[in-house]
Formats: C-alpha cells, structure tokens, sequence
C-alpha cells in the first residue's frame, strides 16, 4: 500500500506505477461525468463535434454533485461519487475515442481491467463521503452541457489532495473488486 | 382548535429532513465506530475512517452527508384523537420543497420514462408518504430520505412455501450480488411475508430500527454476510454489514413474498412528534 501525490493532466507513467490497492490523491482538474453526460459526450465523439473541455489525460469523476450559485459562480456543497456500474457498458467506447487516464467512482465496473489495461486506472472514493469531497474541492472553472440538469452536467471541477483513493484497477489488469467478489462467491458458505 | 396548522408542520418537515440529511442517529455513529475499531484491513479502515470524517465534516458544518440527498420517504403516525383539520399530505409536500432550497437537497425527482427533473424533489406520488394511526392526541412524523445506489440493488421474490429454509440463503445472496455497489457497510432491511407490495414496505420499515437489537435468526444472517469478505465499499474487509433486520408478516398459505431493501451506512432519518390539542 504505497501513497502517491499526483498532478493532473495524467500521463501513461503516472499511472503505470499504480497498483491495485495503493493510496492516491489527486491535484488539478477532474471532470463529474454519469449517465447522460456520458451518452452526450459519445454522440458528439461519434458524429465528430467537439468537446467543450478536453479529455486528454484526463480525469472522470463518477459525480453528480449538489452544487448552488455562488458569488464567484458555483459552489459544491456535496460532492461523493455514484455508483460506476451504472457506466460500465459506455466506458468502452468513451476510452477508445478519448486519453481518459483515470476513473474515479464506487462499486467498481464488471469486467473492465481488460478494457482499462496499459491505458486507465480506476480509482475508488468512498461512497457517500460527499462534505469530506467538497472540502477538498477547491473552485468550480465550469460547467458543461447543463442542459442535463445538476446531477446529470459535466461540473469542472479544481481539486487539491482528493482522497484518500484507493486503486481499484490498476493498468496491470488487476482488479481489487473482482478479487473480493471471487472470494466472497467461493467462501459463500450454506445457511439454512 | 388545533395547536398545529399546515404551515407548522411544514416548517417541521423542512427541519427533520435537515436533520436527517446532516446528522447521522447516534446507534448508526456509534456501530460504523464499533466498525472501524474492530477492521484490521488497512484498506477497510481507511474506508471507515473517511466515511467517519465525512459525518464529522457534515455535522459541524450543517450540509448533507451524502450528494445523493435521495427521495423522502415519509412514515406518519397519526393519533386517533389528533385528527388534523387541514392537507396533511400537502403541508408535507411543502416541506419537501422548502428543505429542497434551505438544506439545499439535490433535485432528484424525475417523471419515470420522459426522465424530467421536476427541481424541487415533488412530483405524482412523491413525497412517499406512509399513514398509520395510534392511540393518542399526537402526529409523529418521521422522515428515511433514501438514496439510489443502495435502493438500486433491492431484491424482491416470491418463494413457494416449501422454500421456507431458502429464505437466509436469498437475503446473503442478494448481499454478495450487491458487492461493492450500494456503498457497504450496509443496513440491510428484509420483509418476509405479506404480500407483493407488503413485503417491500416491511423491508423499508425494518431499516428504521435502531440497530444493536437483532434476534438470533437476523445474526445468523449477518454473521454469514460478514464471512463474505466484500468489506466497506467492496474493497475487502470484515465490515460488509452493520445490521440486518427481519420485519414479518401473515401471508397466503401458496406464497412466501420476501424482500431485501438495502440501506448504505447514511441510515439517516429523523422524527418530529407534534402534540395536537382541541378546545
């Protein structure tokens, strides 16, 4: 269990380093991103329009904060992650077409070492810890695509220290999630 | 003439649900505590040691503990002598939009298939609002604001009667299907009997014990969940579980409805007993 302080944008070799269960915590920019936005972000890759922010070596944050207007424009008043499985089936897609190099989000993904490896980590923020989250978020840059409505928009968010977070798939393959889940299926012992 | 009025009970509901949102019930602190002290996974300490933070953090600072502020679902038990005079289900609706603004609540209520944000948490059917009547001049109001990643991964069955000796066997199942997913350490909350419907608002119901009291029939079930290994957050640890909590009811002798309502470690809920008096 090694602690790492790491600066966004992300490169291959940061990552590369990550092992499953090792403790991270990120500096820079991270991008909230769930359902619709992922379906947003995969219709304008595929019919070849821009982005509005740029996915180079970036961040995706599994979030739909609770934000309010603020003086200087936005501010987070609670912000953990959701539930990534709910991301599993668009992740594919989403890291073909852009350098996404880390995931942040709970619960894990089924069968996505394969499609993270060499390129993604994904990195587990514990569930439900939103005030501990917006503590540690520093400034609101923008938002995107707010059409969705606040839990569903792309909210660019400045982070300082953002953790603990543990390395659930690291770019080796190795999956911390389905490790337990195996352990837990054959330790599933009768009850009657 | 009664002591409350619409607008009381409004301004009740706005605060209940801010307390629910930003203050843990003392026996939920005290068993993730309990928790913490007794991992002796690193990984599954660090996860009971932000989750405990995060309370702290929440508490001192009067904002939600949780994003995800959920849909509020209401529990209401109205004295017989206590008969309100006024919409009880509106002045109800009204503190929900209320709370939506002052808390603030993330707006979470949409139309089911359109996926329409309504933007103040109201909407056809929501607020959940569930009526009993006690003895008594009083109206107890509590609120389970209750999130989506743990609701999301509730199980319903409808067993045959000669499955009685499955019924465990479901609920641990469905606790090991839910992994990581529905932010463990969990509550889990499980309704046997009934019928269809009856057995998920048995499941809801039981969520709202205190925990720390089980029988011997939900420790066996916890102490086989525990054995699973998922830990908090599904990261691996002893911790998968906090409680479970069996609420039963008399069925039709050709079904055995039995469902599992899973509740993350925010078990938040809050109750206001308001005292009505008539000339």
């Amino acid at each position: 269990m090694t602690e790492y302080h790491i600066r966004t944008p992300l490169h291959k070799r940061d990552i590369a380093i990550l092992r499953a269960g090792d403790i991270v915590y990120l500096s820079g920019i991270i991008y909230t991103a769930r359902d619709e936005a992922h379906l947003r972000i995969l219709e304008l890759t595929k019919n070849n329009k821009p982005l509005p922010f740029n996915l180079d070596g970036a961040v995706i944050y599994h979030c739909g904060p609770l934000v309010v207007p603020d003086k200087k424009g936005w501010k987070i008043i609670a912000a953990g992650p959701t539930t990534s499985a709910r991301m599993t089936d668009m992740t594919p897609a989403l890291l073909d077409s852009h350098n996404v190099r880390a995931i942040i989000g709970k619960g894990g993904m089924k069968d996505i070492a394969s499609v993270l490896k060499d390129n993604c980590v994904y990195l587990a923020y514990t569930g439900g810890c939103a005030a501990l989250a917006a503590d540690m978020i520093m400034e609101v840059p923008s938002v995107q695509f707010q059409d969705l409505g606040m839990p569903e928009a792309v909210w660019v968010l400045k982070v300082n220290n953002f953790g603990p977070l543990i390395v659930g798939v690291d770019t080796k393959g190795k999956d911390l999630y389905a490790e337990v889940i195996k352990q837990a299926e054959e330790s599933l012992t009768k009850v009657s | 003439m009664n002591q409350i009025d619409s607008r009381y009970v409004t301004n009740a509901v706005e605060e209940i649900i801010k307390q629910a949102q930003t203050r843990l019930p003392d026996d939920v602190i005290q068993t993730l505590e309990k928790a913490r002290d007794s991992e002796i996974d690193p990984t599954a300490r660090s996860q009971l040691n932000a989750i405990l933070k995060n309370i702290k953090i929440a508490g001192a600072n009067s904002i939600p503990m949780c994003q995800d502020t959920g849909i509020m679902v209401f529990f209401v038990e109205i004295g017989r002598d206590a008969y309100p005079d006024f919409d009880l289900d509106l002045a109800i609706l009204r503190g929900v939009q209320q709370a939506t603004i002052s808390v603030p609540l993330r707006p979470n209520a949409v139309e089911p298939l359109t996926r329409k944000n309504s933007g103040d948490n109201t909407g056809d059917g929501l607020p959940d609002i569930n009526y009993s009547f006690v003895e008594g001049n009083t109206i107890k109001i509590t609120v389970a604001p209750k999130g989506a990643g743990s609701e999301n991964m509730s199980t319903l069955t409808m067993m045959r009667p000669s499955q009685t000796k499955q019924v465990k066997q479901f609920i641990v199942e469905s606790v090991l299907k839910a992994g990581g997913m529905p932010c463990p350490p969990t509550i889990v909350g499980v309704g046997i009997g009934g019928s269809f419907d009856k057995s998920a608002r048995l499941a809801k119901r039981a969520l709202l014990r205190d925990l720390g009291q089980m029988d011997e029939y939900e420790l066996e079930i916890l102490k086989a969940i525990n054995s699973l290994g998922i830990g908090p957050m599904g990261l691996g640890g002893s911790t998968t579980t906090l409680a479970v909590h069996v609420e039963k009811a008399y069925c039709h002798t050709a079904s055995l409805p039995v469902a599992v309502n899973i509740q993350c470690w925010a078990n938040r809920h809050a109750s206001i007993t308001l005292e009505v008096e008539h000339d």
